[in-house]
């Protein structure tokens, strides 16, 4: 399996390291959000629980065997065919614009 | 037609040609006391110990492949109870324990070899991690031995002991673990489960749930509706897919495990060994195909088969353990499906869902595990309760905090 790193181009995955789905959101950790029932609920499912898909999945990976930079890699989870990568501080930037 | 000496020999006299199929291939009925859904070894065990223990004939077995197809066919074989905490010793020694009655239990000769698990240590700080989990186990009745470097050289001297890096200072041994013959494990419990009433259809595969008012009343099947008073799912790497069936999501990520096994050789290595500087363990089977395995790829994976990079760090570990190993050839490889628990430790309990059971995140532990997770499953799905052995795998000690990481690596499933 290799991996089409952005700014390395095409490497073996064994430069890599993974972390796991990039579609989980962070609960808010400001000052003053409620120690409730339902935070507590967010940070349970965000920390242990996964959809876990046979197919598609949006993944991290660091590269860092190379340039160190954080990848989210859309993979097949069922054939490892790679369907795409994108640097995660763009899709971080992204998703940050369309809460605001 | 039961197997024993008598049979055997009349068999032979006979040409051999009276052996009859060993579980029937029934057509499924409209409706079920309980539906198990996947025929792995766990999901046969656990229907064989509700027909045998809990007195439930009214069983259906769901396979959507054929029986010994998953990973009960394709792990490294070895059985053994040497865990650290207490949620855990006692439910892998009540496993043990039932591997040492199987054969005769289940009248099939499954092969069980207690031929001693010795997993080796590297370091002082190593020793002293062993010396303790040997003590764990000792207080909960397991038997362990710490071994020093020359006990562990009279019994492997083909080892590298001198290795630069890694010298071998010792091990800990547990002599009632090693192997049994896994397909063995299969057909063994389909046929004894068969024969107390039980379902086995295969070829069959469950494609929804039916809830209704929080209950699960049945399942959708590639062969029309089942209904079912009560619904286990043992599902192994599928167990998210299965799940999400009825609107559970697990705390499970499915990655891929890769075993290897080698040409045939003649008897060399009595025993199972566990390299301690990397994930490696080895053993050798009746046939003299040295079988051997690592660490899990590492990502999540559906794809049934592994990446080169495992393969070449499995046969690293495996030249610094042992360097005779580089005169052979690897024969065959294949991956499994391993679904991997958010603390490393299995799941057997009630669902959210009234009448939804399950049994998963074994990790790539589960062979060992087969009878005592079939018995304490089929406990948990008749009393509607888990049994004292399997209190602590419960579905919300994730939300509680009473986890059961082995090996304290956090929620990050491709450390454990």
């Amino acid at each position: 399996m290799r991996i089409p790193c952005c700014y390395c181009g095409a490497r073996g995955h064994e430069e890599f390291t993974y972390l796991g789905d990039a579609t989980l959101a962070r609960p808010s950790t400001e000052i003053g959000a409620p120690a409730d029932d339902a935070t507590a609920a967010a940070w349970h499912d965000y920390v242990y629980v996964r959809d876990n898909p046979s197919g598609r999945h949006r993944e991290l990976w660091q590269h860092t065997g190379g340039c160190r930079a954080w990848l989210v890699v859309t993979r097949d989870t069922r054939t490892h065919e790679i369907h795409g990568v994108e640097a995660a501080r763009d899709v971080a930037l992204a998703r940050e614009a369309t809460h605001e | 037609m039961r197997y024993s000496l008598t049979t055997l020999l009349g068999q032979a006299l006979m040409g051999n040609r009276g052996w009859r199929q060993a579980w029937r291939r029934p057509d499924p009925k409209p409706d079920y006391d309980v539906v198990i859904v996947g025929g792995g070894g766990h999901g046969l065990a656990t229907a064989y110990y509700l027909a045998k223990e809990h007195g439930l004939s009214r069983v259906a077995v769901l396979e959507k492949g054929w029986i010994g197809n998953g990973n009960v066919g394709r792990n490294t074989t070895i059985i053994r109870s040497n865990y650290l905490l207490p949620g855990n010793t006692p439910f892998y020694e009540w496993s043990l324990k039932l591997w040492e009655g199987l054969e005769q239990d289940i009248n099939y000769n499954a092969m069980v070899s207690q031929r001693g698990v010795l997993n080796l240590y590297h370091s002082d700080g190593q020793r002293d991690a062993y010396a303790r989990r040997g003590n764990a186990m000792r207080m909960f009745g397991v038997d362990s031995d710490l071994l020093d470097r020359e006990q562990v050289r009279a019994m492997v001297p083909y080892l590298d002991f001198d290795n630069a890096r890694f010298p071998i200072q010792g091990g800990l041994i547990q002599r009632r673990g090693g192997t049994v013959r896994h397909d063995a494990v299969a057909w063994g419990y389909a046929r004894a489960a068969d024969q107390r009433g039980v379902d086995i259809i295969e070829n069959c595969e469950v494609t929804g749930i039916d809830v209704i008012d929080g209950r699960a009343v049945g399942v959708m099947t590639t062969r029309g509706p089942i209904k079912a008073k009560k619904i286990g799912l043992a599902a192994a790497g599928n167990s998210s897919r299965v799940a999400a069936m009825a609107g559970l999501r697990l705390p499970i990520e499915s990655h891929v495990l890769q075993a290897f096994v080698s040409e045939g050789v003649k008897p060399l290595i009595d025993n199972v060994v566990t390299f301690g500087a990397g994930h490696f363990y080895i053993s050798q089977s009746d046939k003299g195909g040295l079988v051997f395995g690592g660490d899990i790829d590492g990502y999540n994976s559906y794809a049934w088969r592994g990446n080169l990079p495992m393969v070449e760090d499995v046969a690293e570990c495996g030249m610094a353990l042992m360097p005779m190993l580089g005169r052979l050839r690897m024969l065959r490889s294949w991956g499994g499906l391993m679904d991997m628990s958010m603390d490393g430790s299995p799941i057997i309990d009630r669902t959210p869902v009234d009448g939804l059971y399950l049994n998963a995140g074994w990790c790539y532990g589960g062979f060992k595990a087969t009878p005592a997770s079939g018995w304490c499953f089929a406990h948990t799905i008749a009393r509607n309760e888990p049994h004292a052995f399997n209190a602590a795998m419960r579905l919300d000690r994730f939300a509680s905090g009473r986890l059961i990481d082995e090996k304290g690596a956090g929620a990050q499933p491709n450390l454990h």
